[in-house]
């Protein structure tokens, strides 16, 4: 019965659409990752492009300048915590919960302002990125029901995804950003800049995150409630971890996360289980997740040790 | 011949005023190997790091190929046709060794990277001196020998012309070593000069062309290999400007602390570093240990003192078996141990004098109560340490990290001295500090020595090895190359041979243990 649910094209489609989010945040991750800085600011980022992302699509009446703004602003964000890290010299963990606790602030702020109201934008007339359906892919029997009619942003996800693969492991760019992230005194010795590397990946990080976060208000709802990123940055953290850093491997990960969120939404309606107990279900799936990836991690080093 | 490199009366003092580099020349010569050599500290590294665009002199010129010139980083040495092989390697582990070459300077296709073409490239060069690498195989999987070759590789994809091996055989295996004097032949048949910094006179033979012999900083001069034998080599090496003296006691050996029979210690590359080593160490003695840095006295030193456990063979002390016990209870044996590397393993440099002085014996019945550190105790014997060593500074809330280097030993030695040692392992007790610390800390060792005190004593100072043993052995290879009862009559072009493995003595029972 249950099996029967999950493999439902309706389930697996509710399932792409709640990936989406971690997806983008979960390359945003990879790519701060690979040129060695943890970029834990994904929640923050993401929550301000969700709020940015209703302000400036209602501004400019259409949802792609929207878009495009709020990708602006997430690379500014991104530069900030650059700026901080690597000028500054600050801790990269309490940088980023800096600004993760000024986005959960600041947002409710701006809203208030904007809006009038504390807790919803429902207030602004915003618009979304539409939804589409694939021309030939749609009749096919199951998979179109999965694949198709979906919103742009999911595609323009996966589509990053081999995007971003590309980037990291076909271009001098991205070559350079993994061996600064590896060793920064090898790149350094040959005359790459390691602070430009890591400012550059920390920019991209933090437009890849917005995407995900304008996702959550102009996709996947229609409106901003108050801290709507609800710890999807956190998620993609360990879904990047999990998935080795790398942007395929984070892709599937990511899918296992898309899923229990999913579920979680599916079972609230019409469960006997608490609410608040179902809304764990993805995080419990995450911190599961990470203890598996652990202890597999610690098995594979003790192997190599033994070798 | 062709002079394609000139540094002229080359000086480089430190900013805390150590003379690192004094008035040197030194020449080299289109097409040759010269031998760059000294012991450590000598000052070689800091001559190439010149050359390298690492360090900057404060006098000297530098004429590259007739042409007066500056270093005004690495990257414009890279420029200007210098390539380094540094001793650890600066390669990325997850990359193949195509893309670790190309690193920074890819060849492109529209905006990617021309892979083919990078491996083709590393091929043909990698072919052309018969490196036989595969170049599409991870860093990583690669052993250390070609790791190196990978480095070679690199600077040479760059256009260096003259290379700066920075003792390249130190971490290969004898078979690797043969292997890169083959291809360091075919490079200078190539026309590439080579800079070869190394110690080890035999290598030196047989590979060099000229040698340029450092000491405390100098140049002692340079000399045509086939013209100067390896002994004037180690006497222009190894060698003391100023003789010091100091009292002691006559001998006094008591009973037998210390054991060590049929000791190996592997290092981190899996050769072996100390190899099948015994000796007994008595109460009332120092042994000296002398010899080249990197011929084992670490990880003999880790051995004895815990900080290893990796090791073949028996240490006991006091009869105890050091391999079954962590290093608190070596400690509480009566083991004390002042570390060759004071920042890293001698203090916790952002914690102030107390809290150093204290950090092997907060625990002591006399300093803590069931809760709560007895406060008062402490800081009332903090006062009496600090006067007692002649620390300079303000108070022992002091960071430790504040103090100069002398006086930052002198709170390493007061800590371990404090707590009534039976044994004392001092590695480079006295090394870059200044004379009147070092002489001070000396003087606390020999009173320790006259009361009973089992102590060993690694050096790289000859002075001190020689004026405080009363045995004295030398470390060759991970073995004991040679071991002196009389002190007093040996010289120190004696101890050079054995330091650099020109002579060696083969049979050590009954001088350095009884069976």
């Amino acid at each position: 019965m249950i099996l029967n649910a999950l493999l439902s094209p309706e389930f697996l489609n509710a399932t792409l659409r709640a990936t989406t989010p971690i997806l983008f945040a979960t390359i945003a991750s990879s790519i701060a990752s690979k040129s060695g800085i943890t970029n834990m600011a994904l929640e923050g980022m993401m929550l301000f492009a969700a709020l940015f992302g209703v302000i400036f699509s209602s501004a400019f009446n259409s949802a792609w300048l929207g878009l495009l703004m709020t990708m602006v602003i997430g690379g500014f964000i991104g530069f900030i915590l650059a700026f901080f890290v690597l000028k500054l010299k600050t801790d990269e963990i309490l940088a980023a919960i800096a600004i993760n606790l000024i986005a959960s602030g600041a947002t409710v702020f701006i809203l208030l302002i904007v809006s009038g109201d504390r807790g919803v934008s429902s207030s602004i007339q915003s618009i979304a990125l539409p939804r589409i359906t694939l021309p030939v892919i749609e009749n096919i029997p199951y998979l179109g029901a999965v694949i198709s009619n979906q919103n742009i942003l999911t595609y323009l996800g996966l589509i990053t995804v081999f995007i971003a693969h590309i980037f990291l492991y076909k271009t001098p760019l991205g070559l350079r950003i993994r061996a600064v992230g590896e060793n920064k005194d090898a790149a350094e010795s040959v005359g790459i800049s390691s602070k430009k590397i890591q400012y550059i990946a920390l920019i991209i990080s933090g437009v890849l995150a917005s995407m995900g976060g304008f996702f959550l208000s102009g996709g996947y709802m229609t409106y901003f409630t108050k801290d709507m990123s609800a710890g999807r940055g956190f998620i993609a953290l360990a879904a990047s971890s999990m998935g080795g850093n790398t942007p395929v491997g984070g892709f599937l990960v990511s899918l296992l996360f898309g899923a229990a969120q999913a579920l979680a939404n599916i079972l609230q309606m019409g469960s006997t289980l608490p609410y608040e107990i179902i809304q764990m279900l993805p995080y419990i799936t995450t911190l599961v997740g990470l203890g598996i990836y652990s202890y597999r991690l610690m098995k594979k080093n003790q192997k190599l040790n033994e070798k | 011949m062709d002079k394609v490199l000139q540094m002229n009366n080359i000086m480089k003092i430190y900013p805390n005023g150590v003379v690192a580099v004094e008035d040197v020349t030194f020449e080299l010569e289109k097409g040759e190997i010269h031998a760059l050599l000294g012991e450590n500290g000598a000052g070689k590294s800091t001559l190439m790091k010149i050359l390298f665009g690492i360090e900057y002199p404060e006098q000297g010129q530098i004429i590259l190929n007739g042409v007066e010139t500056k270093m005004k980083s690495s990257q414009d040495a890279i420029k200007k046709g210098i390539g380094m092989v540094h001793q650890h390697f600066m390669l990325v582990p997850s990359l193949t060794v195509a893309e670790n070459i190309v690193l920074g300077v890819e060849p492109k296709n529209n905006a990617f990277i021309d892979m083919q073409k990078a491996i083709e490239i590393s091929k043909n060069l990698s072919d052309k001196y018969n490196f036989d690498i595969d170049v599409t195989l991870r860093v990583q999987e690669l052993p250390v020998g070609i790791k190196q070759k990978v480095e070679i590789l690199k600077a040479l994809y760059r256009g260096a012309d003259i290379l700066i091996l920075d003792e390249p055989t130190a971490v290969l295996t004898p078979q690797e070593t043969e292997e890169l004097f083959v291809q360091l032949n075919k490079l200078k048949a190539d026309g590439h000069t080579i800079i070869f910094i190394s110690h080890k006179l035999d290598e030196i033979k047989a590979i060099c062309d000229r040698a340029t012999v450092m000491r405390n900083g100098k140049s002692k001069g340079t000399y045509n290999v086939d013209d100067i034998s390896t002994s004037e080599m180690s006497r222009l090496m190894v060698g003391r400007d100023v003789v010091l003296t100091f009292d002691k006691k006559p001998l006094n050996l008591k009973q037998t602390v210390l054991k060590v029979r049929n000791l190996s210690v592997a290092g981190s590359t899996g050769i072996k570093r100390v190899d099948d080593i015994s000796f007994d160490l008595k109460e009332g003695e120092i042994l000296g240990i002398a010899g080249v840095e990197g011929n084992g006295q670490s990880h003999l030193i880790d051995a004895l003192t815990g900080l290893t456990k990796k090791f073949i063979g028996e240490i006991n002390i006091f009869d105890e078996d050091v391999k079954k016990h962590s290093i608190k209870e070596i400690r509480e044996l009566g083991l004390a141990h002042i570390p060759e590397d004071r920042m890293t393993l001698g203090c916790a440099k952002n914690m102030n004098i107390l809290d150093n002085m204290f950090s092997n014996q907060y625990d002591r019945p006399e300093f803590s109560g069931k809760f709560m550190l007895k406060t008062k105790k402490i800081e009332q014997r903090a006062n009496e340490l600090i006067k007692e060593y002649l620390v300079k500074c303000k108070s022992f809330k002091q960071n430790v990290g504040m103090l100069s280097g002398g006086n930052i030993q002198k709170v390493v030695v007061a800590r371990e001295f404090s707590t009534n040692p039976k044994i004392i392992i001092a590695n480079q007790p006295t090394r870059g500090i200044d004379v009147g610390a070092a002489s001070f800390i000396r003087q606390r060792i020999i009173e320790y020595r006259d009361a009973g005190c089992a102590i060993i004593l690694i050096s790289a100072d000859l002075n001190e090895v020689f004026e405080l043993s009363d045995r004295l052995a030398v470390m060759y290879k991970g073995k004991f190359s040679g071991v002196f009862n009389d002190v007093k009559n040996l010289t120190e072009e004696e101890l050079g041979k054995y330091m650099l493995g020109i002579k060696k003595d083969d049979r050590l029972e009954g001088i350095m243990y009884e069976q």
